[in-house]
């Protein structure tokens, strides 16, 4: 495991700074819960959970410091869900 | 590379804690010993997976009530699914013999997480155990089918919440065995064992590993939704609260799917390692077949929806996922043509093990090709949620992994166990399951075609003929598993010493003793040959 001897550990404070981002981030997804955005509702929604999760893996999960190759399977497991996610529209948009 | 065969303890003898009897197996982190604890668990459950369904058969010997009332019927189709598919195919062949062979054929010395592996058994108890409390509660036992579809599954008052919860539960086991494998494939390869000098078996682990880690949480998540829905009447699925029933069926096949790869793609390499021992020859297309594991995880993914044709889908997603379908079938076509290539001008020796394989290729085909009939659009109208699709599924399933699980046993049974068991039987059980298991499925492709309906209590009379062959084929099938059991324990107890290579293996478990030490090898072995390479055999015979 001699990746986890070279990886870079941020500072607490970058760990704080993260936090509250993702606070901030919570409490713009229940304020735009409020206002009717129509067809764009489900797209802001899911912007910024991408955004928090982008956070949380990066950051608190150490991704963005680790080896290239558990890059490749994050991202090959995103690949996945991406084509779920494009399949599942062909039905519920053609229906 | 070989370990000589000086070493006289074996891991029965060798414990990995400090205890003795019962609880140095209940503590134990050695990989071989939690197999062969998955094995007994696995065998449990499918024994009361095949009495169940002996009693379904025995019901339906003829039109109208025989044995039971329609409600208990209902129950018994439910819990046959709930058992033979998360109590026994799906753990069957990964945890069992993945755990047992895994690690000795990269040449490590256990898995890359002894004891988040025992925790992997201990979860799967439990889920199992809550999936048998869940039948005996006020409510009753679920009986919404192995599918749990909506809205009846938030409909029923029966136990559905704690049995979908055990199926939750089971999840965990499957996920952390998959996270296990992959590590350990990464991790823990002997020296010079390159990816592309791993054993087909290990491939196929690998490859099922991922679809253990990536598609399983998708099924949790849907029955954790399920749950919601019931307890708190939140309008997900319900069309009746304002939810979407398709969307239940897509969530469960993108798991569900996949999960018939975590069960078929390990038998695969079952029959990878199998049919080069047995022709003393080098597998054909190696690279062919390891590539078409990874081609079937992935193209796996992308074909749930053809569970869903008739289901009210839009007629794009419809020819989409019908043409995706047909792809699958490909890296499938890739393996059997490579497997039968293999044998071509091989030195055969048939075997046990090579009987059950070919078994294996006439079921599995037979299951494939009617597959084929589902998956066209046209066809399967017809024939959806008929008896079809209950033989399709069958031939595919039990036909498939579950004949590789007993090739797998019979195989390897002497290096588990450090016993040989009667050939002359286990060739009579070859023959005797190919005859019950055709009796007991074959008709029912024929009543689907004449639209017998799966899972129903009763049926017309002109069906009668076929529903009574089909349940003498029980009879012959379920006696002849209970004989393998039977000559397989009388082998444990009294069968002749087995060698270290009873069959002329070549791959790492063919180096050490018989049954192998704790920790496998007394020095990791330094792999210089391809992985079937049987010019290593006058080597290993001078070792």
């Amino acid at each position: 495991m001699e990746n986890h001897t070279k990886s870079h550990h941020p500072g607490y404070s970058t760990y704080f700074f993260v936090w509250l981002a993702l606070l901030a981030f919570t409490s713009i997804t229940v304020t735009v819960a409020g206002i009717s955005l129509g067809k764009y509702t489900m797209l802001v929604a899911l912007g910024i959970a991408a955004i928090k999760s982008a956070l949380v893996i990066n950051i608190f999960m150490h991704i963005k410091f680790e080896e290239k190759i558990f890059k490749v399977f994050l991202a090959l497991s995103f690949f996945t869900l991406l084509i779920i996610f494009i399949l599942t529209s062909f039905d519920i948009i053609y229906r | 590379m070989a370990n000589g065969n000086t070493v006289a303890e074996n891991f029965y003898h060798q414990s990995t804690n400090k205890h003795k009897g019962i609880l140095s197996w209940l503590l134990t982190v050695d990989h071989k010993r939690i197999g062969l604890m998955y094995l007994i668990s696995v065998l449990t459950f499918f024994v009361v997976g095949i009495i169940i369904g002996l009693l379904m058969r025995l019901e339906l010997i003829a039109p109208g009530k025989q044995l039971m009332e329609a409600q208990t019927y209902n129950s018994l189709f439910t819990l046959h699914g709930v058992i033979m598919i998360f109590l026994f195919i799906i753990p069957g062949l990964p945890a069992v013999f993945g755990n047992f062979f895994l690690p000795i054929q990269i040449g490590a010395r256990d898995v890359a997480f002894p004891r988040l592996n025992l925790l992997s058994w201990y979860v799967y108890v439990v889920g199992a155990i809550l999936a048998l409390v869940s039948l005996f509660l006020p409510g009753g036992p679920i009986d919404t089918g192995w599918t749990f579809y909506v809205p009846y599954s938030v409909r029923s008052t029966t136990n559905v919440s704690l049995a979908i919860f055990a199926a939750f539960i089971l999840g965990f086991s499957s996920i952390l065995t998959g996270i296990n494998f992959v590590t350990t494939t990464h991790r823990l390869r002997a020296p010079g064992m390159s990816f592309f000098k791993m054993p087909l078996f290990v491939w196929a682990t690998y490859a099922t590993a991922w679809i253990q880690i990536i598609a399983t949480p998708v099924v949790g998540i849907t029955i954790l939704l399920v749950m919601i829905e019931r307890a708190f009447g939140v309008g997900i699925f319900d069309p009746a609260l304002g939810g979407d029933p398709i969307l239940f069926q897509h969530l469960f096949w993108i798991y569900s799917h996949p999960a018939v790869y975590i069960m078929i793609l390990p038998a695969m390499g079952v029959v990878s390692e199998i049919i080069p021992t047995f022709s003393r020859r080098t597998i054909f297309g190696y690279r062919a077949i390891a590539m078409s594991s990874l081609a079937i995880a992935f193209v796996g993914y992308l074909v749930w929806a053809h569970h869903m044709f008739t289901s009210g889908m839009s007629d794009t997603a419809r020819w989409i996922f019908s043409l995706l379908t047909f792809i699958v079938a490909l890296p499938s076509g890739v393996k059997v043509f490579n497997w039968v290539a293999t044998m071509y001008k091989g030195s055969i020796d048939p075997k046990p093990p090579f009987l059950w394989v070919m078994n294996f290729i006439f079921l599995f085909s037979i299951g494939g090709l009617t597959g084929l009939v589902l998956g066209s659009l046209a066809t399967d109208i017809h024939v959806h949620d008929t008896y079809f699709v209950v033989a399709h599924f069958h031939y595919v399933m039990f036909g498939g992994t579950g004949t590789i699980f007993f090739a797998a046993l019979h195989y390897w049974f002497p290096k588990m166990f450090g016993r040989m068991y009667n050939d002359k039987l286990a060739r009579i059980a070859v023959a005797l399951y190919f005859i019950g298991f055709n009796m007991l499925y074959f008709p029912k492709f024929i009543l689907g075609y004449m639209g017998m309906p799966r899972r129903y209590y009763d049926y017309l009379p002109q069906f009668e003929p076929l529903q009574r062959i089909s349940t003498v084929g029980s009879w012959i099938l379920a006696g002849t598993i209970f004989l393998i059991i039977g000559y397989l324990f009388h082998a444990l107890v009294k069968g002749k010493k087995a060698t270290s290579n009873p069959w002329g293996g070549v791959t790492l478990e063919w180096h050490i003793p018989s049954p192998p030490p704790l920790e496998n090898f007394k020095e990791i072995p330094t792999v210089t040959h391809e992985p079937y390479d049987f010019s290593q055999l006058k080597e290993m015979k001078n070792e």
